[in-house]
């Protein structure tokens, strides 16, 4: 069978694309790998190889792609080929290292991980690189004014040990994108995986949760409740 | 001559000349800072293009026309990452460019036009060591000259001027877009290879308006 989610490894090198594949294939048998590495005079990206496996990636596997990159121009082609594909919004391209990231991305694959949870897994496998005390990244958004009319705060305690880590923040972020109305959590954006792995919580700390607007009270009681709850690893 | 779609054919064909005749040079700038590809990889590409002009059934009718042609044939064939970005670059340039002639306001929209394209695409600023330093003074000075009514060729001229003059002052910048960024401060003190692409299309361009 073929899990829902493909992976794409796009590599200057197709040595490089077909070696990852090898490796992740190890513990992910049943996940589409579609190596598209190399160029057909060497070394490079090719429009045509990304494109190619891209496709055969979204014709096969409902649930999407996630693209692996390694070097500067694999990014660039893989956002040329996307501007250029039918259904764009079912490939994640998550910036992370190629073989670390395409292993953990293939294993939450085989899993059953969706779409937000194997871009989350191939993330996570950056995040363990990044130095100790590194920088969160910047929220998209400036946090709401405080007292705003309208807004919903609420304060809850994380009761997993981990916070939210890889599988938890794509679980919230999943639940605010469900909720559409854009919820803030510690300040960043809680639909971000990212932006919510990046605030390195830990079991035991409690964090703030905002909205604004008409559902602003249900958007936030779901993640209250959500957080409350433990998230299956209490 | 006018800018026409002749125009826009003989500046292709003249671009892949000249890259060809400088592609030990580009080799050699993109060896000392990045991974020595670049002249090869432009070659590749404007030769494809060359193949595909020589192969027309129907003459293009725009210069735009023209310019799509090369924005599609430099992406699959490139294989590096100026490949999405002057691709990109033509790309735009051709959706301003669909023309019978250029004057020189339109002259400058396609410049416009082109660096927008690379800076949506690469994610890069001035300052970075990277063909956008060629590009933003070239535009500048584009748009300046054609504030001032000059013709088409000679904004074309102050533009690839303006192109050559920022791909020299790439040499003392600290790389941190792109491959050279890999080097740190090792990428002072080299001329970045995609900057000079840049002002060889563009003095490519502005030798065949002059012709």
């Amino acid at each position: 069978m073929t899990a829902g989610v493909a992976l794409v490894l796009v590599s200057h090198s197709a040595d490089v694309a077909a070696g990852t594949a090898e490796i992740a294939g190890q513990m992910a048998p049943d996940v589409l790998l579609l190596p598209a590495g190399g160029i057909p005079e060497g070394i490079g990206t090719s429009v045509d190889r990304v494109m190619a496996a891209v496709e055969e990636g979204l014709q096969t596997c409902p649930g999407g792609v996630v693209v692996m990159t390694d070097l500067g121009s694999a990014v660039l082609t893989t956002d040329l080929v996307l501007e250029m594909v039918d259904d764009a919004e079912r490939v994640k391209v998550p910036r992370a290292p190629f073989v670390e990231g395409a292993v953990a991305a293939a294993v939450a694959a085989q899993q059953g991980g969706d779409l937000a949870a194997v871009e989350a897994a191939a993330l996570e496998a950056g995040v363990s690189f990044a130095p100790e005390g590194a920088a969160a990244p910047e929220a998209s958004d400036e946090v709401d004014a405080a007292g705003q009319d309208g807004q919903v705060t609420a304060l809850v305690t994380l009761r997993n040990p981990l916070g939210l880590h890889a599988r938890t923040a794509a679980q919230v972020a999943r639940a605010v994108a469900d909720a559409g109305v854009p919820v803030r959590i510690e300040g960043v954006d809680g639909a971000s995986v990212l932006a919510l792995m990046a605030l390195g919580t830990t079991g035991g700390q409690e964090i703030t949760v905002s909205a604004t607007g008409p559902d602003a009270q249900s958007a936030v009681d779901t993640v209250v409740a959500l957080v409350e709850g433990g998230f299956g690893e209490v | 001559m006018a800018l026409d779609v002749a125009w826009a054919q003989t500046w292709v064909r003249r671009t892949a000349e000249v890259i060809a005749e400088n592609r030990d040079e580009l080799i050699e700038l993109d060896r000392q800072i990045g991974d020595g590809d670049h002249g090869e990889n432009m070659k590749r590409g404007f030769t494809a293009v060359v193949a595909k002009l020589d192969g027309l059934e129907a003459p293009p009718e725009q210069v735009g026309d023209v310019l799509k042609l090369v924005a599609t044939t430099l992406m699959s064939t490139v294989g590096g990452a100026a490949g999405p970005l002057y691709g990109t670059a033509y790309l735009r340039a051709a959706k301003v460019a669909g023309l019978a002639e250029l004057d020189g306001p339109a002259v400058v929209a396609v410049l416009e036009a082109a660096l927008e394209g690379i800076v949506a695409r690469g994610k890069a600023t001035t300052g970075e060591k990277t063909m956008v330093d060629a590009w933003t003074p070239a535009v500048n000075a584009a748009q300046e000259a054609s504030g001032n009514g000059s013709s088409p060729a000679a904004v074309l001229d102050v533009a690839a001027a303006a192109a050559e003059a920022g791909a020299t002052a790439t040499i003392p910048m600290l790389a941190t877009k792109g491959r050279a960024s890999y080097l740190g401060e090792r990428s002072i003190g080299h001329q970045d290879p995609g900057a000079t692409s840049t002002a060889l299309i563009l003095r490519a361009a502005a030798d065949t308006a002059a012709a």
